[in-house]
């Protein structure tokens, strides 16, 4: 990171590429701090964190529960198990323009495809968590009576939560890329992808594409920090079981 | 209370127990005896209703079991894998509770009680795997004992504790079943123990697991570690049971060419 910056900045700096083709690190941070103090930019960024956040959402209330079904119930997982081998194939970036010809654009037509997209790892790593709940946990609280519902949610969601919050800290990421690539290939709206898209067709709007994107980097490491965060606090529990199973 | 008739049960082809036969009177205390690998886990379970016998039948109150029974509580052999380990030891005894329909200021306060009675009061809040499975045993004994079932099962619950907590345990299972009137079926590899315990001592032989005889203790039902453990009768009958165990020469039926043999050859 701190060589790549070194670099352009050097490479920048001493003219060996043109400066407003490859602008030197220095301008593109200064302007990525100018545009904190952008109010119209600033509207971009809530535009599509709004979308990643409702997508990101959405995408957990669908998955989790999906994959609670399928990774109990064996009969279902056969049956779906088809059509997810036909869709997972399919790249996300892939359905955008096929997204905005069914769906318009803006909120309606991202955040489907965000919940499409970001569902996939949350899907799968519930149902991984599943297979890696302990039977005997489970006989346990059989044992004392409680019912298949019971013991699926409180013992086997409740094991199964660290890799689903692993899943969905990976959707964040899927969720973020497909908001600002969704704005950037449909081409019209508002949003941080937007504005890059607009940027780039603008002549001399290299160095604010780069500092959009330096924007864009930097809200995924954040909101990326604050998950891991979030499930090291939470799930002290299987943190240490492993490293004491090991 | 409980009514064991010719079950057996197989893993795949594996004849694990076959044809036993059982009964258990209410408020009971029958302690069970047999070498590793025998069944006694197996039919534990399949007393508990956890897995369905291939064979016979399990008759509780009268009725045919078919999945769990009401008012039952297992200490499980893994006792470290039947704690969860995201919740607390406090909320792990609290658990249960939950089917008694008590709220959640009586749960606490029951858990709170019955880690008390094993002297983990200390640990309420810890988590379990912060604590030594001799401790950790202890925890799923207060999550069973709190739970006050009229069937306890008890699968070698004693086994990761010093000696001299296994004695305050056993004592603390004795008065539970005097107080509360709970039927307890444990299972022991410990010979001292099966008698010490137990109204009644079953023996169980492997390969296929099967009972090989059951023993009536003639004791006062008010067991003392020192006295109980002196008196001639005890000492009898942990001579015949160690026999019955180890060599099966006793009931005269060893054919197979000596069980010491049989089992080292497994
Ligand atoms: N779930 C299982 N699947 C297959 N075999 C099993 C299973 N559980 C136990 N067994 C086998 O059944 C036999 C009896 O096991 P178990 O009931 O645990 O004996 P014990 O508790 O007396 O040591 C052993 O040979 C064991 O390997
Ligand atoms: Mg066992």
């Amino acid at each position: 990171m701190a060589m790549l910056f070194l670099a352009s900045e050097i490479l920048g700096r001493a003219g060996v590429v043109d400066r407003s083709y490859l602008p030197p690190a220095s301008s593109i941070t200064a302007r990525a701090l100018e545009l904190f103090g952008d109010p119209v930019f600033l509207h971009g960024v809530r535009v599509t964190l709004t979308a990643w956040a409702l997508g990101l959402l959405i995408a957990t209330a669908v998955a989790v529960p999906l994959g609670l079904l399928l990774g109990s119930v064996p009969a279902v997982n056969t049956a779906v198990q088809a059509i997810i081998e036909f869709l997972r194939p399919i790249p996300s970036v892939a359905l955008i323009p096929l997204a905005g010809l069914l769906l318009g654009s803006g909120l309606e037509m991202e955040v489907p495809l965000i919940v499409y997209a970001a569902s996939w790892p949350i899907l799968f790593n519930t149902m991984y968590g599943l297979k890696d709940v302990d039977p005997v946990a489970k006989e346990t609280l059989r044992s004392f009576g409680f019912g298949r519902g019971q013991v699926l949610l409180r013992v086997s969601l409740r094991s199964a939560a660290p890799f689903i919050a692993t899943g969905v800290r990976i959707a964040a990421g899927v969720a973020l890329i497909l908001a600002v690539g969704t704005e950037i290939l449909s081409g019209f709206g508002e949003g941080l992808g937007m504005f890059i898209a607009q940027a780039g067709a603008a002549p001399d709007g290299n160095l604010d594409v780069l500092a959009g994107t330096v924007w864009a980097g930097c809200i995924g490491l954040i909101i990326d920090t604050v998950l891991v965060q979030g499930e090291n606090r939470m799930f002290r529990w299987h943190k240490a079981l492993r490293s004491g199973a090991s | 209370m409980l009514e064991i008739t010719g079950l057996g049960h197989s893993y795949g082809d594996h004849h694990v127990l076959r044809d036993v036969n059982l009964t258990v009177a209410e408020k009971e205390l029958v302690t069970i005896v047999g070498p590793s690998g025998c069944g006694k886990s197996t039919l534990l379970r399949c007393i508990a209703g956890l897995i369905a016998p291939t064979a016979g039948s399990v008759v509780l109150n009268g009725t045919a079991i078919d999945g769990v029974p009401d008012g039952l509580a297992v200490v499980f052999q893994d006792y470290s894998r039947s704690l969860m380990p995201w919740l607390t030891v406090r909320d792990n005894v609290a658990l249960p509770l939950r089917r008694r329909g008590l709220g959640k200021g009586e749960r606490r306060a029951e858990a709170l009680r019955a880690l008390r009675s094993v002297g983990l009061e200390d640990a309420a809040a810890k988590y379990p795997w912060q604590l030594s499975g001799g401790m950790q045993q202890r925890v799923s004994i207060a999550r069973a004992l709190a739970y006050r079932p009229s069937l306890l099962l008890m699968d070698e619950p004693f086994g990761s504790v010093d000696a001299q907590t296994r004695e305050d345990l056993e004592d603390l299972v004795l008065r539970f079943h005097r107080d509360e009137g709970m039927t307890i079926l444990l299972v022991t590899h410990d010979i001292d123990e099966s008698v010490y315990l137990g109204d009644r001592v079953v023996v169980l032989a492997r390969d296929p697991g099967r009972i090989r005889k059951e023993l009536t203790v003639t004791l006062p039902p008010d067991r003392d570690q020192i006295a109980t453990r002196a008196d001639p009768a005890f000492v009898r009958l942990r001579a015949e049971v160690g026999r019955l165990v180890r060599g099966g020469a006793a009931d005269g039926g060893a054919a197979d060419g000596g069980p010491a043999d049989h089992l080292a050859s497994e």
